[in-house]
């Protein structure tokens, strides 16, 4: 006798992964073709496996340029930060146990920002490498704050989140102090952007660093499924079936905050998609972490090379900020999700 | 298998809420833990149970000292059934009762026959095989409960712990999940509130007061007149029950 709809589970999970390989090579290509200087998708084809050294066709320098060393990049950041973040949601929502519970919402963001504004308006240190050093040490700052704050998220889901709120309120207040009393209009301008997120700059090495820790967290989490399952009746519960439960904790939020923090030090502050993603594949695939991991991998993917074509496709001869388009695309998805998931009682 | 805890101080702060509590369990017994609020049931539940460790004094199951042993290794000998278990998450019963079989599996096995049947027997013996499709949100208060001790069965336990199980049942259902885990093959601990309920499902009954051990011994040794009195400060007749022989207690007003 098989569990029929398990089977079932599975089935839409590979299903789900193979329509997502498909459509986020299109949505990479499209991404990749338009701007405001437009390359046929042909081109931009070449112009890849130029770069891969498996073609040598005659393209115009500056096409195979644009494509190869700005756009391309570009893109498999947005993929890469989306698949990111989409995992950092999910595994936060099994260890809270709690809907609400994703980077941002536990202060991350907001730590960052501070970090970067730091180093923006303050000059503290200079130059690019210090801006994304500064985002970093402020998202770690902020978990440190909640993890002391909520004994190491031991007091309880609500407890974390109130902590994380907390956090989020100072972390915010510092960066907005700091902004009125020290920067100037420019600087303003460019914190704001920042905040809002921008794949703007991203360029090879990014790709390389986030790839990296990208693949190797999903690597950890999937490994960590079973135990992260193990969570949906409280820690107590996951303890009493075998799980480490103060290990896997630790791994995990450890796990989540370079994660997190990573993405966050190199496109800045992009809200929803670990909120969004995690709700919309849960879903799809169900509840079981190593079916829900990969697919938020997947969906966070697509999502955010879609928002990021947005971004630059809304407004002519402009970027609007990418954090403005994941929550006005997210926002409308995620409440026809509420209102299917609706509990039938 | 056989439990034997020894001098076991349990507390928090400077309030000891366990102190210096020892027992035997046998094998294939049904123990029920009895006491009034406060008397450090759950708290001794949990430190055979090995969920928490004990400031001194020690557990031995088997002969093995629990705190040395793994405890994905325990899991897989001992099952704790926690009271009123909740989840936002939107599993089905099926999921619910497949986690059992967690202790057992390593992180990236695949399912196995022997979990299939584990799975398949303890959703028998809960009778809700026919309900495993269905969302575990949609479960009434004794169908949860049953799920949780099918999902506990499912770990292939030889000891079962439940931290009163019965709680915000009716009647009908109290006696059901009673009855069921009397007639478990296993070596049981159950805390219990009602005890009229104790005396009819349990072999051996130990009453705690203040973290202590007060009294210990078959229903019709320990459930008297004096000891409610002392203990539960009620007042109450215990006759022997007609119908089932085991003590019967009548409360006064």
């Amino acid at each position: 006798m098989t569990p029929e709809h398990s089977d079932a589970g599975a089935f839409r999970l590979v299903l789900l992964l193979v329509a997502c390989l498909g459509l986020l090579a299109l949505a990479i290509a499209v991404a990749t073709a338009i701007g405001d200087y437009s390359i046929g998708l042909g081109t931009v084809a070449l112009a890849i496996t130029n770069g891969l050294g498996l073609t040598g066709a005659e393209i115009p320098p500056i096409e195979q340029s644009v494509v190869w060393n700005l756009r391309l990049s570009r893109t498999l950041v947005a993929a890469l930060a989306g698949a990111g973040l989409a995992i950092s949601g999910a595994i936060l929502q099994a260890l809270l146990r709690n809907a609400l519970a994703e980077p941002f919402v536990l202060g991350v963001s907001a730590g960052a920002s501070t970090g970067a504004v730091s180093v923006i308006v303050l000059g503290v240190g200079a130059g690019s490498l210090s801006l994304s050093l500064g985002a970093f040490v402020g998202a770690f700052s902020a978990f440190a704050f909640v993890a002391i704050l909520s004994n190491g998220a031991t007091s309880g889901p609500n407890h974390t989140i109130l902590a994380g709120v907390a956090a989020a309120q100072l972390f915010n207040a510092l960066t907005s102090y700091i902004v009125t009393t020290s920067g100037n209009a420019q600087q303003a301008r460019d914190v704001m952007f920042w905040l809002l997120g921008s794949f703007g700059g991203v360029r090879w090495p990014d790709f390389q660093l986030l790839l990296i820790v990208v693949v190797v967290s999903l690597a950890v989490c999937i490994f960590m499924a079973r135990a992260l399952d193990a969570f949906t009746f409280g820690d107590e519960d996951a303890a009493a079936l075998g799980v480490p439960v103060a290990r896997i904790r630790l791994i995990m939020f450890a796990v989540t905050a370079i994660l997190t923090a990573t993405i966050v030090s190199m496109v800045g502050a992009i809200g929803f998609v670990g909120l969004v993603v995690p709700h919309a594949a849960r879903y799809v695939v169900g509840p079981l972490h190593l079916r829900l991991l990969p697919a938020c991998a997947a969906v966070g993917a697509i999502f955010m090379v879609c928002a990021d074509i947005a971004s630059r496709v809304i407004v002519a001869q402009q970027t609007v900020p990418i954090g403005v388009v994941t929550a006005l695309v997210g926002v409308p998805f995620f409440a026809i999700i509420l209102y299917r998931a609706r509990p039938q009682s | 298998m056989i439990i034997e805890a020894e001098n076991l101080v349990w507390g928090v702060k400077r309030r000891t809420i366990v102190s210096d509590v020892s027992l035997t369990v046998a094998p294939g017994e049904t123990l029920g833990l009895i006491g009034p609020n406060g008397s450090g049931k759950s708290s001794l539940l949990r430190l055979l149970a090995g969920l928490r460790r004990p400031s001194s004094g020690r557990v031995e199951i088997q002969g093995r000292d629990i705190a040395h042993v793994p405890r994905r290794a325990l899991s897989q000998e001992v099952a704790f059934v926690q009271q009123n278990a909740a989840t936002d998450t939107n599993v089905s019963v099926l999921d619910v009762v497949r986690l059992g079989r967690t202790p057992h599996r390593s992180a990236l096995a695949g399912w196995s026959a022997e979990d299939q049947e584990a799975v398949t027997t303890a959703l028998e013996r809960v009778d809700m095989t026919s309900r495993k499709g269905q969302a575990w949100q949609t479960l009434s208060g004794g169908e949860r409960q049953r799920v949780h001790i099918a999902r506990a069965l499912a770990q292939s336990p030889k000891i079962l712990f439940l931290d009163e199980p019965t709680n915000h049942l009716d009647i009908h259902h109290q006696i059901e999940i009673l009855r069921l885990v009397r007639d478990l093959d296993l070596t049981s601990v159950v805390a219990l509130h009602d005890l009229n309920l104790a005396s009819m499902f349990c072999d051996r009954i130990v009453v705690l007061q203040e973290g202590r051990v007060y009294a210990c011994g078959s229903p019709e040794a320990v459930l008297t007149e004096p000891l409610l009195r002392e203990v539960f400060r009620v007042e109450a007749g215990v006759s022997p029950s007609p119908f089932h022989s085991r003590p019967h207690i009548q409360f006064m007003a």
